[in-house]
């Protein structure tokens, strides 16, 4: 581009985008006030007052006085195990800790909603998905403690390994997802049997390749998968009108399927949409889209400042949202929970919060021979000669104390 | 015995046959593969006798085809993924190097992720860019993954066979340029005649060790002819696999000769010839009697095809290096 056509062409929309966006097109919403809008599914009001819902609420009503106190528990003890590993984290026991604070009822909703047939594809943020299924906590320290890579069996819980670059699960889940449907597992009406796969992906994700191409073959496969997005507002620094034009649940009208955005600090609304496009992907109708209307309340990281990028009032507005909060008010307000139990809990998450501590510090260091053990199935000769060249070195070290 | 002559091309579709007969989970996926056969033919009638489930026709989306075939193999089946050219890798790059290599290390052995990537490579076909690389060095470098060649019709059908049944992800590149040379296969043979990654001594001599791989096999081969007609004694061995290196059998030879020339289509900088110059350098330094020599591509992005004469190493090149060899 020349300069005359630089000046022909005044920026328009604001000084902070490095081109500028016809306003009439792009309209942004302002992040301190977004609400998530009209379209969004909620249940549950942030002041902890029931919204009824002609298409959700039976899903809603199936639910026991035992399970509506269950996603109570997961909830604090979701968030008293992230406070926990951030405080190891800034005593110097774990490396990295990447909090979900803010995003319980987004993770809990969901997870509670699969079936155990179902599979989870996390990214690395997804404590509370894999609390859901079983995953021991200490698995997840273990590996931003620096003792492991995140090495769960994925058979076990069905919930698969952490992944950190962005993205790349989505496509692994829809392949898996393709799997199924060659495995016959879908549209039987075998409740047992039909499986549906859940993908997970921040707001930041969508704008990846891989995300799309998830899409892409999913949609033409038909295949048993639901992308579950994390809208939490902010990729590190970057805000979502850096991601995306549009709001991120109507992209996937472009790939043939069904969006729906859902209040992600309103764990019985995303529950209940969640519940709903398992329920869509296992009877054989194929992907749909969930975003999850939320708030990154912590750092990206253990290792982020968002003092550099984000101002605090946008923060106080979303407490006023929280997820925890508002559904104790419900519970109290309905009587399915008293005191008694909202004390039990409390003492249950401090139990859980020693526990993580006192098996943090006393977490063995891993085996040296970890380096090269199980690289390969069958062995490779070069990491072998390494191996052996490794030994070598260290017997030279021995030999010096003998 | 009831060998017959066939091409490393239908080889490779009769191997590709063998292997989804014998396991139902072999799956096979990529661009234009099933309708069409491939761009080269390799899977032709396997969709029609296999079903679309088994051969699947994909999106143009090689980083998808990728991170699904690895989904696919969560979920127990064994996917051979054929990558169109050389040239059109890279979307799949991610996957492959940051999942497909690490899924095994990173769950300490609990996920196995056999996965076979058919990759049509190198020059010598007239092409326009990107579709005449040898890109075996990126992989190469990425522990976690597998690395073969096949060089020859034999080969092709067993060594496709091999690396479907092989529980580690295989890169499995293909010498387009010779996918219609001809060869003897035994299509009633029961096994394989040699392990996957072994190198393979194809022609014996005393003089000069040529290690080669894929296509630079027969161009060795023919240069070995000429030579002897000139009185030197070349042994070309076939490595088969760049990873891991069958280092042993290129030691066991230079010990005799003495002398080692590395020939690849890929650039020398950098390059798994840097990487055998340098594993014989420590291991024969008092055998060797001249410097490991390399013939390779240039040190240049592989050019335009009027060009690409002068950039592959011919016979006279790989001559040439022996005789830089025998000058020591």
């Amino acid at each position: 581009m020349s300069d005359t056509d630089v000046a022909a062409t005044p920026p328009v929309g604001g000084v902070d985008h490095h081109v500028s966006v016809d306003p009439a097109v792009a309209v942004p919403e302002p992040r301190a006030a977004a609400d998530g809008g009209p379209d969004m599914v909620q249940l549950l009001t942030p002041e902890g007052e029931r919204v009824p819902n002609a298409e959700y609420d039976e899903i809603v009503a199936a639910l026991s006085n035992e399970d509506l106190r269950g996603l109570y528990r997961d909830l604090v003890l979701i968030r008293r195990f992230d406070l926990e590993a951030t405080s190891l984290q800034r005593q110097g026991e774990l490396g990295l800790w990447v909090s979900l604070l803010g995003q319980e009822a987004a993770q809990i909703g969901c997870g509670r909603a699969l079936r155990p047939q179902d599979h989870a594809f996390p990214g690395y943020r997804e404590h509370g998905i894999a609390w859901t299924r079983g995953i021991d906590p200490m698995r997840i320290i273990a590996m931003y403690r620096g003792v492991d890579k995140g090495a769960w069996n994925p058979d076990e819980h069905h919930f698969h390994g952490y992944t950190i670059v962005i993205g790349n699960q989505v496509l692994m889940g829809t392949g898996y997802a393709m799997g199924v449907q060659r495995d016959g597992a879908v549209g039987t009406d075998d409740p047992e049997r039909d499986t549906a796969v859940v993908a997970f992906m921040g707001d930041g994700a969508t704008a990846q390749g891989d995300v799309n191409e998830g899409f892409v073959f999913a949609g033409v496969y038909n295949s048993p998968i639901v992308f579950f997005c994390q809208n939490n507002q902010w990729a590190i620094s970057e805000p979502n009108e850096r991601q995306t034009r549009v709001p991120i649940y109507k992209r996937a009208d472009g790939f043939g399927f069904p969006g729906v955005r859902v209040d992600g600090n309103d764990v019985l609304a995303v529950y209940a949409v969640t519940t709903q496009m398992l329920d869509r992907a296992r009877s054989g109708q194929g992907p749909s889209l969930i975003e999850a209307f939320t708030y990154r309340m912590a750092a990206h990281t253990t290792s982020d400042d968002p003092t550099k990028y984000r101002v605090s009032a946008e923060v106080e507005v979303w407490k006023l949202r929280d997820p925890v909060a508002r559904y104790k008010r419900w519970l109290m307000s309905e009587g399915i929970a008293d005191t008694a139990f909202f004390e039990a809990v409390e003492s249950e998450a401090d139990e859980l919060a020693a526990h993580v501590r006192t098996a943090t510090v006393t977490m063995p260091d891993p085996d040296v021979d970890d380096i090269f053990d199980q690289v390969y199935v069958e062995p490779h000769q070069q990491v072998e000669d390494d191996k052996a060249a490794f030994h070598a070195y260290q017997d030279t070290f021995e030999e010096v104390q003998a | 015995m009831t060998a017959s002559k066939t091409t490393i091309a239908k080889a490779l579709n009769a191997g590709l046959r063998k292997a989804m007969e014998r396991d139902p989970k072999v799956i096979i996926q990529g661009e234009d593969i099933g309708k069409l056969g491939g761009v080269f033919r390799i899977t032709e009638h396997l969709q029609k006798d296999f079903g679309e489930d088994r051969v699947i026709d994909t999106p143009l989306a090689e980083s998808g085809i990728m991170g699904t075939a690895i989904g696919l193999a969560l979920r127990g089946y064994r996917p051979v993924v054929e990558i169109q050219f050389d040239g059109f890798v890279y979307p799949a790059f991610d996957q492959i190097v940051s999942q497909l290599a690490k899924l095994h290390s990173r769950s300490r052995g609990a996920i196995r992720v056999p996965v076979v990537v058919r990759i049509p490579m190198g020059g010598g076909i007239g092409a326009v860019e990107h579709h005449s690389e040898s890109n075996e060095a990126y992989f190469a470098h990425t522990l976690g993954l597998k690395v073969v060649f096949c060089s020859n019709p034999e080969d092709a059908y067993w060594m496709i066979q091999q690396a479907i049944e092989c529980d580690d992800p295989v890169i499995f590149y293909e010498p387009k340029r010779r996918y219609h040379e001809k060869g003897e296969v035994d299509l009633d043979a029961t096994a394989a005649p040699r392990d996957l990654f072994s190198a393979h001594v194809v022609r014996e001599g005393t003089d000069v060790t040529l290690a080669c791989w894929g296509p630079m096999v027969r161009t060795c081969l023919d240069a070995a002819a000429a030579a002897a007609e000139e009185g030197h004694s070349l042994e070309v061995i076939d490595l088969r696999s760049v990873s891991p290196i069958d280092i042993d059998a290129i030691t066991t030879s230079v010990a005799r000769t003495g002398r080692l020339v590395v020939v690849q289509e890929a650039p020398s900088f950098v390059s798994v010839g840097s990487e055998i110059a340098a594993l014989v350098t420590e291991r024969c330094f008092y055998q060797l009697e001249a410097p490991v020599i390399r013939v390779a591509g240039w040190n240049t992005p592989y050019p335009a095809s009027k060009l690409e004469e002068h950039y592959l190493p011919d016979l006279d090149r790989v001559l040439d290096g022996v005789d830089r060899a025998l000058s020591h």
